[in-house]
């Protein structure tokens, strides 16, 4: 155990944090945030020349061969700086691919995400806004050596601009729900595929996608036929902890920026951060943040080494999320009113913790998968259907003289 | 960096495991490690017991060099240990000498003090008491009156201690006084060690709010120092100099209460309680609010773990003069107040979990845990306030860590 970085991770954060700061300034960020395609094709092919799409990849399939540790440290950055984009997308898609598919799918799609050439997205989410296996009604039907999908995606990240989507699917029907799903690796210019921007909080290119009889190839199935659940679990993990070390990035931002604006800002003839009541708050924001790096660096160094947990993954999205939702509002109520404007930085990342913390998992769903993990079972439920009985054969009820 | 788990020490933590399951089956009914329970005869007994035995084995003092009665271990060894401790609840470390003057000893002691108090407090032979804190001076420190007037190779003590803990069963004191009528606040201050069966000191107990006239067992103490002779040879550091020393050990003192382990194991008991435990037909465990809390306290220790690790590693770096000691006091007093806070909002779940029989004593045949949350209920404010208050400590990561103006 080292509880500290090696000079070759140092130098990856500051020439992240420097090539950010310089090619990513806030002028962009908001353009991109306005703009249709929602990310800078330009930048994008940098950070592919710079490497930093196959950083994580195997140097066979075009990659630089470092570890997913470092690879979340890099994501951090792009938290701290605010880098709309598919970046977590892409990577979280190619990550899985190199995970869970064949050599010829790896072969076929790894050193082109390296490249840049290509982005990609998980379509798992539909408007039954759930996680979990049995509320997936997206369906694939077999015919021939094809398989025909027809269902709508929602809150699906980058989708406009993705060259293929990871979409999950329902292709049988079992008692156990996590059985009878696969993923197929979908063309993004399949006919059939129709993509409508949802315009968020985060100004950050959901997309609702509706798939009527889009036809996908066989071979295009990622993992095996009907496991698919083990696949988009992988998925889930991965994007879970990157998107963690964007969260504690930008937390990271946060408190710099109010600190700062504490030691400026005058009144009552004294800097405000004078004032013991903002010392105590940007004290406890300190505080927040300190533990929200150090368990994402070491939930992504787990997740990266396989030994991570699906408690301990769980646990770290859901304090994550409350924390960064936590610590944006108390740097914007550090801001005054500037704070809450359209035009101060502070707004960018108290409205992207928010949307952070419905990615991969909001709070509710990750405090029921911790309590699960510790051995809490529910009541009344049944866990597989994930729907309450009819209160009428409920015989518990009955037996309490429940009259509703 | 890496989260690797410490390579070598999985027969070491296996060790410690057996030995605190075992030794843990005699703890006294409702055991929580808390103040109230070593105020008991019966539970200060079972901490010097479990003290002689890890005594014993040297792993009071696994990563301290071998000449001061350590095991030269690394601070992994000592990570393993004090989480696996933190864990069973156990006691059987004073908190006072291992986690504050030993220290202290040893970033800033003379080799002739280290020699001479290290190895007692390895082998668990020795209980210290913290002289620190006065009726005028609680958060104030600097305002400490008692005063330490120099007579050859003594000084000669005068004055009142409050707040201190275990001072009646303890046999050394660490304490700070005044070497200067002239020099005001910290600067006139001095680091003294001296033995408590001295002349001229008396100790009087001090209840808190969970003592009662059945049983008056005080964990805090009174102590006034009537011309108490202590040696110059045991003053640490150099006269007036004592702020520095004590500043440091404060920190000390906070890193060593960085240990989520305790709360982790009590939530474990607490589960297994809301299991067993059926209301209205059904266990506690399966209330949709009661899990949801529980899970909630459990996210909660999760977080704190990487980065109470992280404290730990700093404190070890100072204590070996591998780093200044200002580094770490950001992350120790902002871990501090953490996990006093969730210590504490789990013992209010804990007694909103009990319902009305959360306020039976243990003497009730009808107490939950043996009126295991009774108790913590009262000692719960305790720790926000004491080892640096809550107050305090944000004023400390806003000043050092942030650089934020002192006001």
């Amino acid at each position: 155990m080292n509880l500290d970085f090696i000079e070759e991770q140092e130098m990856l954060r500051t020439m992240a944090r420097d090539f950010l700061q310089t090619e990513c300034p806030k002028t962009l960020v908001r353009e991109l945030e306005e703009s249709d395609l929602g990310y800078s094709p330009e930048l994008w092919k940098k950070m592919a020349e710079l490497g930093w799409q196959g950083l994580a990849f195997p140097e066979e399939y075009g990659g630089t061969g470092m570890t997913f540790f470092e690879l979340a440290l890099l994501v951090e950055e792009m938290g701290r700086n605010i880098l709309p984009g598919p970046f977590i997308s892409t990577l979280v898609c190619g990550l899985t691919i190199l995970e869970a598919g064949s050599e010829e799918q790896k072969r076929e799609f790894l050193p082109k995400v390296a490249a840049g050439e290509m982005i990609l997205t998980l379509a798992l989410t539909e408007p039954s806004a759930s996680w979990k296996p049995e509320h997936i009604s997206v369906r694939a039907v077999a015919s021939n050596e094809e398989y025909v999908i027809n269902g709508t995606k929602l809150f699906v990240p980058d989708a406009h601009v993705a060259d293929y989507l990871l979409v999950v699917a329902r292709t049988e029907d079992s008692a156990k729900p996590e059985e009878g799903i696969t993923v197929f690796l979908v063309d993004a210019r399949s006919p059939g595929i129709q993509c409508e921007p949802q315009l968020t909080l985060g100004l950050d290119n959901k997309a609702e996608v509706v798939f009527k009889d889009v036809r996908v190839p066989k071979r295009n199935i990622l993992g095996k036929l009907n496991q698919g659940w083990k696949v988009v679990q992988i998925a889930m993990t991965k994007g879970t902890a990157l998107k963690i070390a964007e969260m504690s990035g930008g937390c990271q931002a946060s408190l710099e920026m109010a600190n700062a604006f504490v030691k400026e800002r005058v009144q009552y003839g004294r800097p405000i951060g004078t004032f013991q009541v903002l010392q105590h708050y940007l004290a406890d924001v300190w505080g927040k943040t300190d533990r929200t790096t150090h368990l994402a660096w070491e939930i992504c160094w787990k997740v990266g080494a396989g030994v991570a947990t699906p408690f301990e993954v769980a646990a770290a999205k859901a304090w994550t999320n409350e924390a960064y939702k936590w610590v944006t509002e108390r740097c914007v109520q550090c801001h005054g009113a500037i704070g809450t404007t359209r035009d101060h930085d502070m707004g960018l990342y108290y409205r992207r913790a928010k949307v952070a913390e419905l990615d991969y998992g909001d709070t509710d769903s990750q405090i029921e998968v911790v309590a699960q993990q510790m051995g809490l079972k529910t009541h009344g439920n049944d866990q597989r259907r994930g729907i309450r009985k009819p209160l009428a054969q409920n015989k518990e009820r009955r037996r309490c003289g429940l009259r509703f | 960096m890496d989260f690797e788990p410490i390579a070598g020490t999985e027969e070491l933590r296996k060790e410690f495991e057996d030995f605190f399951k075992e030794v843990m089956k005699d703890a006294p009914p409702g055991w929580a490690n808390s103040p109230d329970d070593l105020a008991t005869d019966e539970g200060w007994a079972f901490h010097q017991r479990i003290a002689r035995e890890l005594g014993k084995r040297g792993w009071l003092s696994l990563a301290w060099p071998k000449k001061y009665g350590g095991l030269g271990k690394s601070i992994f060894e000592q990570l393993t240990f004090n989480e696996v401790r933190a864990y069973y609840r156990a006691p059987g470390v004073d908190g006072f000498g291992l986690a504050m003057v030993a220290p202290t000893l040893l970033a800033m002691g003379t080799e002739e003090q280290r020699e001479e108090f290290l190895p007692p407090i390895a082998r668990g032979e020795v209980t210290w008491a913290q002289l620190w804190s006065e009726p005028e001076a609680g958060s104030d420190l600097a305002n400490v009156q008692t005063m330490a007037v120099r007579d050859g190779d003594y000084y000669i003590l005068n004055g009142q201690k409050v707040w201190t803990t275990g001072a009646h069963r303890a046999d050394w004191a660490f304490a700070v006084v005044r070497t200067s009528k002239e020099l005001t606040r910290s600067r006139g201050l001095s680091f003294l060690l001296f033995d408590l069966k001295s002349p001229g000191v008396e100790i009087r107990p001090l209840p808190t709010m969970s003592s009662h006239s059945r049983k008056v067992e005080a964990y805090f103490n009174e102590v006034f120092l009537d011309d108490v002779r202590v040696l110059v040879k045991n003053r640490v550091g150099e006269e007036n100099q004592g702020w520095a020393i004590t500043r440091a050990t404060m920190n000390f003192e906070r890193s060593g209460l960085a240990g989520l382990g305790g709360i982790r194991h009590s939530l474990d008991e607490l589960i297994e309680f809301c299991k067993e435990t059926r209301w209205r037909g059904k266990p506690l465990s399966e209330d949709p609010l009661i899990r949801y809390r529980l899970a909630e306290i459990a996210v909660g220790i999760t977080a704190g773990l990487a980065t109470a690790r992280h404290v730990l590693w700093g404190q070890h770096r100072v204590e070996m003069g591998e780093a200044p000691a200002m580094e770490m006091v950001p992350r120790a007093s902002s871990m501090k107040y953490y996990q006093t806070e969730l210590d504490q909002r789990f013992v209010y779940l804990g007694c909103q979990i009990m319902g009305l029989y959360g306020q039976l004593k243990r003497e009730s045949k009808w107490a939950p845990m043996a009126g295991k949350f009774e108790r913590l209920y009262q000692s719960a404010p305790g720790p926000n306030i004491y080892a640096g208050s809550t107050e305090i400590q944000k004023n400390l990561v806003a000043w050092i860590g942030l650089g934020l103006p002192r006001t």
